[in-house]
C-alpha cells in the first residue's frame, strides 16, 4: 500500500485516496474550435509510461483536495507530490 | 502417565499442567507449552498423515513454519479450520484434530496404491492423462481430481470467530526474536526509536533457545528472558509473540497476522481470535532466520526421517526425545550439536558425515563424548514404511560418485542436516534481488529497494559473535537515522563453539540396480526423477520446472524444498545456480486464514449502512427495504398479505388519485456557493444556468468528457451566490468529486466552494392530485397557490417550529412537492405530514411504486442513464444548449453520437396488454430470425402501468423515434419468452406534462 504525501495533510496511507489518472492532460478551453483530433486526444489517449509519471490522487477520505503525485510507475517510488495548482518542477 | 519418549526435566514446557486432547478420535495426554507435534512424539505417534500424490505415509519433519508433513485438520468450538500445521498448533484441554489426505484412516489408506503404481503417475501426469477425449472432462477428470486435490477441508458454515484489524506505526519493525532480533531490537530501543518486535512462536529466543552459548556470562535462554523482560518494560516497544509478518509490501507496509486465542479452548470475549496488523515501519531489520536443509536419498520421506535442528529443538524446547536409536546424517557441524544433545540425554547417536576429515571445536566434543562419527558416510536409503525401523548406509568414494560397504543398520529416526538456507522471503517480497553466495550455497539478500536490512542467520551469517555485533550496530544506525539520539549500548561478549565448513554435497547417488525414489519437495511428492524428466521434457526455465512438478508450491511453499531443487536443476544443466536463478517469493510466507484477511467486515458490516432520520418509522410501518448504495430505502409498505406488485401497485395508484409520501432523504445533496456558482453550473449542466432567478430551481444533465451521461437532478437558487443540486442517490459521490475536480484543476479561478450535505437535510417528497391541500394544512401561513409556489419554485418556511425549505419538483409526474428540514427535525415532519394528510388518504409510498410512476411517466432514472447514453437517446436533447460549452460537449460531434439511427428511448407495450416484459428482454423484428438475431435494443425498466392497468416498459432501440406504432417482439432468452409489443411515445401518461403544472 503506498505512502502518500497530501501536501495539505501530511503522508497518508493509499486507502485514503482515490486515483486520478494521469495529471499532465490540460483540458482544451471552453468555447474554442478545435479538431476531432485534438479532442480526442484529450479525452482517449493517455500514455502509459514506465518509469516517472506525474499523475492526479484525490485525497477522497482526507480533505478531499486533488493532488499531483510523482510516482515512478514500475516502482510505485514517490518522488514529490503537489498542490492542485502548484508549479511542476 | 506415561510417556515413553519424554525426558524428565528436560524442556520448557509446563509439567505442572497436563493437557489432553484427540488425534484421529483417541486420547493423548501433553502438557501446557506442548505443540501437537511435541506432544505426539512423546506419546511415540509419528504417522500423521499421507503424502499428497501416492499417499505415503507422513510424519514430522521439522518444528516450525517450515513443516511439509505434519498438516492436520483442527476441530475448535464445532468448527473446522484446514491445514493446521501440527508443529505450530499448541495443544489446548479438548483439541481435536485428524489427519487429511486419507482414507479411510491414516493407517489404512486406498489412496496408498498410488504408491504402488507411481510409474505412472510421473512429473506433469496431470498434463498428460486428462487430455483425451475431450467430453471426458466435465463429468469424468475435473470430479476425479477435485476430489483428489488439497489437503484439508474448509467448513461450509459461517465462521463465527472473531478476526480483526490494526494500523500501526513504528520507526523500526524487527521480524524475528532470535539473537539478532533481540540485539538489534535492544540497540535501536535503548537508542529511543519505536520499536516492534515481532517473533511467530509462542516463545522468543530462536536458534538462543536451542544453541549451547552464552552472552555477557548468560546462557542464550537467560540472556533472552532479561532482554526480553527489559525491552516489555520500555514505553517505546511492542513485543510481539505468536506473531508471523508475512508480507512486506510497498512503501513499507508490512503485514503481520497475530494468532490470539488459537491456542486457547475458546475465543476469549474481549479478544478476537487473530489480529491482522499493518505495520508501516520507517525502517523494517529482516530476522528470520534460516531453516536446515534436508540431504536428498532414498526413501528420505519415511516417517522418523526429520531436520537435525528440529530433533534438538523437540529436546531442549519440548523434552521430547523423537527416537531413541538415532542416526544423524549431515554434512556440516549442525549435525554435531543434534548428536551431543542426544548423548547428553542418555541415548546413543551414530554420526554420519559425508566430509572426509572435518575438525573443529564441535567435532572434538562429540568425540570426547565417545560418539560413534562414520566419515565419508552417506545414507543410501532409509527402511520401513510407516515408521524409520533401519538404514542402509555405505561408504561413499572421494568425488561422491561410488557407494562402498553398503550395510543395513538398525536406528528408528534418521536426522539430516544438510546446512541451512536463510530464509530472505521478506527481504525478496520486498524488491531486493536476491545474489547467490557460493560459500553457503545460499541465496542472500543484495541491495535494498526499500528501507530494509537483513541481519542475523537471514543474511547468511552462521557465527553468533558476528550476528550479534552486526545487530547491535544496525540497530543503533537505523534508529539513529530517526532518533538521533546518538545513544549507543556496549556490545555482549558471546562464547560459542566454532565450526568447521560444510560439504557441498547434498544427494546421495542411486547404488546400481536400485530406483528408490528421492524426495526434493515432501509436500508434494516431487522426486529427483521428477525433475529429471521435467528437464528431459525440456523444461527450462526455473519457473516452468516449478509449475510442470508442482515443486515448491502448496502450504510450505517450498521452504525445505527450493534450494535442492535449484541445485539439481544447476547440476543436470551444467549450471552454477545463480544462472538458473529462483522462483518468486510472494506473499503470504506461510498461510493466513481468509478470516484474519476479511477482518471485520462481513456480512452487514462488509459496506456501512446508512438509514434516513425516519428509518425507525418505516420499519413500524411494515417497510420491507432494498438496498440503494449503502443506505436502506423502504422498497414497500407490506399490508396484510400483499406481496411487491400488490403493494406497489396500490401506492402508486394512491399517488395517482390522492397523495402519498416517500422518503427522498438518501438523494444527493450538494451546496454550490461563490460569487462564481452560476458561471460554474453553466460549464458543468448541458443547459443554461446563467439566467435562474433567485427561488426557481432547473432540471439539469451533466456529462462526462466524453458526451455520456453522468447524472441528473434539479438545482435550485437559494440566494444569488447559493445554490442546491440534487444528485442521483447512486452517483451522489462521484458527483462532488466531479465538481472538486473542475473547481481546483480546471478552473481554479471561479470562485466556487462545494460540499456534500446530503446528511444535513431529511427529505420527502409528497405527491399527487391532494398533495397541495396537504401542504396547505402543513403550511398554513405560506402562500402555495400556483401562483405563489409554481412549478419549479422554492420557498422556505416553518413547519410546527421546524425550519423547511418546499422545493415543487416532481420525479412521479403528479403535481408533487419535497420538503427537506435538518435530519433531526426528519421523523418529526415525517410523523406531521402522516398526521395531517390522513384527511388526503396520504400513504406512504417506497422505490417499487416510485419507479413505476417515473417509469410510466418517461422520466428517465439509472436504469436508462447507465453509462451507455448520451442525452439524445435518453430523449433529453432538449436540454442541451447550442449556444454554450460544457462539460463533454465537443463529444456530442463524434460520428457515432450523430448517427441518425441511434438508439432512443421509447415506450413499450405488449400487445395482449396482460403479459410483463422482462427487464433486459431484446427487441427484434423477427422472434424467428436466424441467430445472432439482430438486436434493435432492449427494455431497460418495466412496470404495471397504474394509470392504464397494463403493463408498461422503457426500451433503448435502434431509431427509436421512427419506430413508435411498429409491431416488433420482446425476447427474453433468459426467462424464455416471446412477447408480441407495440412501441409508443415513452410518455405513456399525461404527456403534455399538464398535472406537474396544475
Amino acid at each position: 500500500m503506498l505512502y502518500i504525501n497530501c501536501p495539505h495533510c501530511g503522508l497518508r496511507s493509499q486507502n485514503e485516496f482515490a486515483y486520478g489518472g494521469d495529471a499532465t492532460v490540460k483540458r482544451p478551453e471552453l468555447n474554442r474550435e478545435i479538431s476531432d483530433q485534438e479532442w480526442d486526444n484529450f479525452v482517449y489517449l493517455r500514455k502509459s509510461p514506465r518509469g516517472k509519471h506525474l499523475e492526479l490522487w484525490h485525497h477522497i477520505s482526507g480533505c478531499r483536495q486533488w493532488i499531483k503525485v510523482e510516482r515512478d510507475t514500475s516502482t510505485h517510488e514517490i518522488f514529490k507530490t503537489y498542490k492542485a495548482n502548484e508549479a511542476i518542477e | 502417565m506415561s510417556q515413553d519418549f519424554r525426558l524428565d526435566n528436560v524442556g520448557m514446557v509446563n509439567r505442572e499442567k497436563k493437557i489432553s486432547f484427540k488425534f484421529n478420535g483417541k486420547k493423548y495426554f501433553g502438557f501446557e507449552g506442548d505443540t501437537i507435534a511435541s506432544a505426539l512424539i512423546a506419546n511415540g505417534v509419528h504417522l500423521v498423515g499421507r503424502s499428497f500424490k501416492y499417499h505415503r505415509p507422513r510424519g514430522f519433519f521439522g518444528v516450525g513454519v517450515d513443516e511439509p508433513y505434519a498438516i492436520l485438520q483442527l476441530d475448535r468450538n464445532n468448527e473446522r479450520d484446514p491445514n493446521i500445521r501440527a508443529t505450530e498448533q499448541e495443544i489446548f484441554e479438548g483439541l481435536e484434530v485428524k489427519s487429511v489426505n486419507c482414507w479411510p484412516s491414516v493407517n489404512f489408506d486406498i489412496g496408498a496404491i498410488n504408491n504402488f503404481l507411481k510409474m505412472f503417475f510421473p512429473a506433469g501426469f496431470y498434463y498428460k492423462t486428462f487430455m483425451w477425449p475431450p467430453s471426458f472432462w466435465y463429468k469424468i477428470y475435473e470430479p476425479f481430481i477435485r476430489m483428489a486435490a488439497g489437503f484439508g477441508e474448509a467448513s461450509i458454515k459461517h465462521d463465527k470467530e472473531r478476526y480483526e484489524h490494526k494500523y500501526e506505526y513504528c520507526d523500526l519493525l524487527i521480524t524475528g526474536s532470535g539473537p539478532s532480533g533481540l540485539a538489534s531490537a535492544y540497540a535501536a530501543a535503548k537508542n529511543g526509536a519505536r520499536v516492534i518486535l515481532a517473533e511467530d512462536k509462542p516463545r522468543f529466543g530462536g536458534s538462543l533457545l536451542t544453541s549451547d552459548v552464552n552472552i555477557g556470562n548468560q546462557t542464550g535462554v537467560e540472556w533472552t528472558e532479561k532482554i526480553i523482560a527489559e525491552l516489555k518494560s520500555m514505553p517505546n516497544v511492542t513485543v510481539k509473540n505468536r506473531s508471523q509478518v508475512f508480507g512486506y509490501y510497498d512503501h513499507n507496509m508490512l503485514v503481520m497476522s497475530e494468532r490470539i486465542s488459537d491456542h486457547l479452548p475458546k475465543t476469549q470475549k474481549y479478544l478476537p481470535k487473530q489480529r491482522l496488523w499493518y505495520i508501516r515501519a520507517n525502517e523494517v531489520l529482516i530476522s528470520s532466520g534460516s531453516i536446515e536443509r534436508p540431504l536428498v536419498f532414498g526413501n528420505n520421506d519415511t516417517p522418523g526421517v526429520m531436520l537435525s535442528s528440529a530433533a534438538k529443538e523437540y529436546m531442549k524446547v519440548y523434552g521430547v526425545l523423537v527416537g531413541k536409536k538415532p542416526l544423524i546424517f549431515t554434512n556440516n557441524d549442525s549435525g554435531y550439536e543434534t548428536a551431543i544433545e542426544f548423548k547428553k540425554n542418555g541415548v546413543n547417536p551414530v554420526i554420519l558425515d559425508t566430509r572426509s576429515n572435518p575438525s573443529s571445536d564441535i567435532i572434538t566434543e562429540a568425540k570426547n563424548l565417545n560418539i560413534e562419527i562414520k566419515l565419508s558416510y552417506v545414507v543410501v536409503a532409509a527402511k520401513g514404511y510407516k515408521k524409520v525401523k533401519s538404514a542402509d548406509i555405505a561408504k561413499i568414494s572421494e568425488d561422491k560418485k561410488e557407494l562402498f560397504k553398503i550395510e543395513n543398520i538398525e536406528c528408528d529416526c534418521i536426522c539430516v542436516s544438510g546446512f541451512w538456507t536463510p530464509s530472505i522471503h521478506l527481504a525478496s517480497q520486498s524488491g531486493n534481488k536476491s545474489k547467490f553466495n557460493e560459500k553457503i550455497d545460499a541465496f542472500v539478500p543484495d541491495k535494498s529497494k526499500q528501507q530494509e536490512n537483513t541481519i542475523g542467520s537471514a543474511n547468511g551469517i552462521f557465527t553468533l559473535e558476528e550476528t550479534i555485533k552486526d545487530a547491535f550496530d544496525k540497530g543503533f544506525d537505523v534508529s539513529n537515522k530517526i532518533t538521533e539520539k546518538n545513544n549507543k549500548v556496549s556490545v555482549p561478549t558471546v562464547v560459542e563453539k566454532k565450526s568447521t565448513v560444510h560439504d557441498k554435497f547434498w544427494c546421495v547417488p542411486l547404488p546400481k540396480g536400485k530406483s528408490y525414489k528421492r524426495f526434493l519437495d515432501f509436500q508434494n511428492d516431487v522426486a529427483v526423477s521428477d525433475i529429471e524428466l521435467a528437464l528431459r521434457e525440456g523444461f527450462r526455465s526455473i519457473e516452468h520446472v516449478k509449475r510442470y512438478t508442482t515443486l515448491g508450491m502448496a502450504t510450505d511453499q517450498g521452504k525445505t524444498s527450493n534450494l535442492n531443487g535449484l541445485q539439481l536443476v544447476s547440476d543436470i544443466e551444467n549450471k552454477v545456480v545463480p544462472q538458473v536463478g529462483h522462483t518468486t517469493f510472494r506473499p503470504p510466507y506461510t498461510p493466513v486464514s481468509i478470516g484474519a484477511i476479511v477482518g471485520r467486515e462481513v456480512g452487514k458490516h462488509s459496506k456501512p449502512t446508512r438509514k434516513s432520520p425516519m428509518h425507525s418509522w418505516h420499519e413500524k410501518n411494515n417497510a420491507v427495504f432494498v438496498d440503494a448504495g449503502v443506505w436502506l430505502r423502504p422498497r414497500y409498505y407490506k399490508q396484510g398479505n400483499e406481496g411487491l406488485f400488490e403493494a406497489s401497485k396500490r401506492e402508486a395508484k394512491n399517488v395517482r388519485q390522492n397523495v402519498g409520501v416517500c422518503d427522498v432523504t438518501t438523494l444527493g445533496k450538494i451546496d454550490v456557493k461563490g460569487p462564481d456558482a452560476a458561471e460554474f453550473l453553466n460549464r458543468v449542466y448541458t443547459n443554461a444556468w446563467l439566467k435562474l432567478p433567485v427561488g426557481k430551481a432547473r432540471y439539469g444533465v451533466m456529462l462526462r468528457e466524453d458526451g455520456i451521461v453522468m447524472d441528473d437532478g434539479t438545482t435550485t437558487r437559494i440566494s444569488e451566490n447559493h445554490y442546491h443540486m440534487t444528485t442521483t442517490t447512486a452517483q451522489a459521490a462521484n458527483v462532488l468529486s466531479h465538481l472538486e475536480y473542475y473547481l481546483q484543476l480546471v478552473w481554479p479561478e471561479l470562485n466556487v466552494n462545494v460540499v456534500s450535505t446530503t446528511e444535513q437535510w431529511a427529505g420527502a417528497a409528497i405527491a399527487g392530485p391532494n398533495s397541495r391541500k396537504l401542504l396547505m394544512k402543513l403550511f398554513p401561513n405560506l402562500d402555495v397557490s400556483n401562483e405563489g409556489l409554481p412549478f419549479m419554485g422554492y420557498k422556505e418556511a416553518d413547519l410546527f417550529g421546524a425550519p423547511a425549505k418546499i422545493y415543487r419538483i416532481s420525479f412521479s409526474g403528479e403535481l408533487a412537492y419535497e420538503i427537506n428540514v435538518e435530519s433531526d427535525n426528519g421523523y418529526f415532519m415525517w410523523e406531521k405530514i402522516m398526521e395531517v394528510g390522513h384527511e388526503f388518504q396520504i400513504q406512504p409510498y417506497g422505490t417499487e411504486a416510485l419507479s413505476t410512476l417515473r417509469i410510466e411517466m418517461g422520466h428517465v432514472a439509472g436504469s436508462e442513464l447507465d453509462g451507455r447514453t448520451i442525452p439524445y437517446d435518453a430523449s433529453l436533447e432538449g436540454l442541451v444548449s447550442k449556444k454554450k460549452d460544457f462539460i463533454g460537449k465537443r463529444s456530442l460531434n463524434r460520428s457515432a453520437f450523430t448517427s441518425t439511427d441511434r438508439e432512443k428511448l421509447v415506450g413499450v407495450v405488449p400487445i395482449d396488454k396482460t403479459t410483463s416484459i422482462p427487464e433486459g428482454s431484446y427487441i427484434v423484428k423477427d422472434p424467428k430470425a436466424k441467430l445472432p438475431n439482430p438486436k434493435l435494443g432492449h427494455v431497460s425498466a418495466s412496470c404495471w402501468s397504474v394509470e392504464y392497468d397494463n403493463p408498461f416498459s422503457l426500451a433503448i432501440i435502434k431509431d427509436g423515434k421512427n419506430m413508435i406504432g411498429q409491431k416488433l417482439f420482446a425476447m427474453s432468452p433468459l426467462k424464455n419468452k416471446t412477447i408480441p409489443v407495440e412501441i409508443v411515445s415513452s410518455h405513456y401518461v399525461d404527456p403534455e406534462g399538464k398535472r406537474v403544472r396544475s
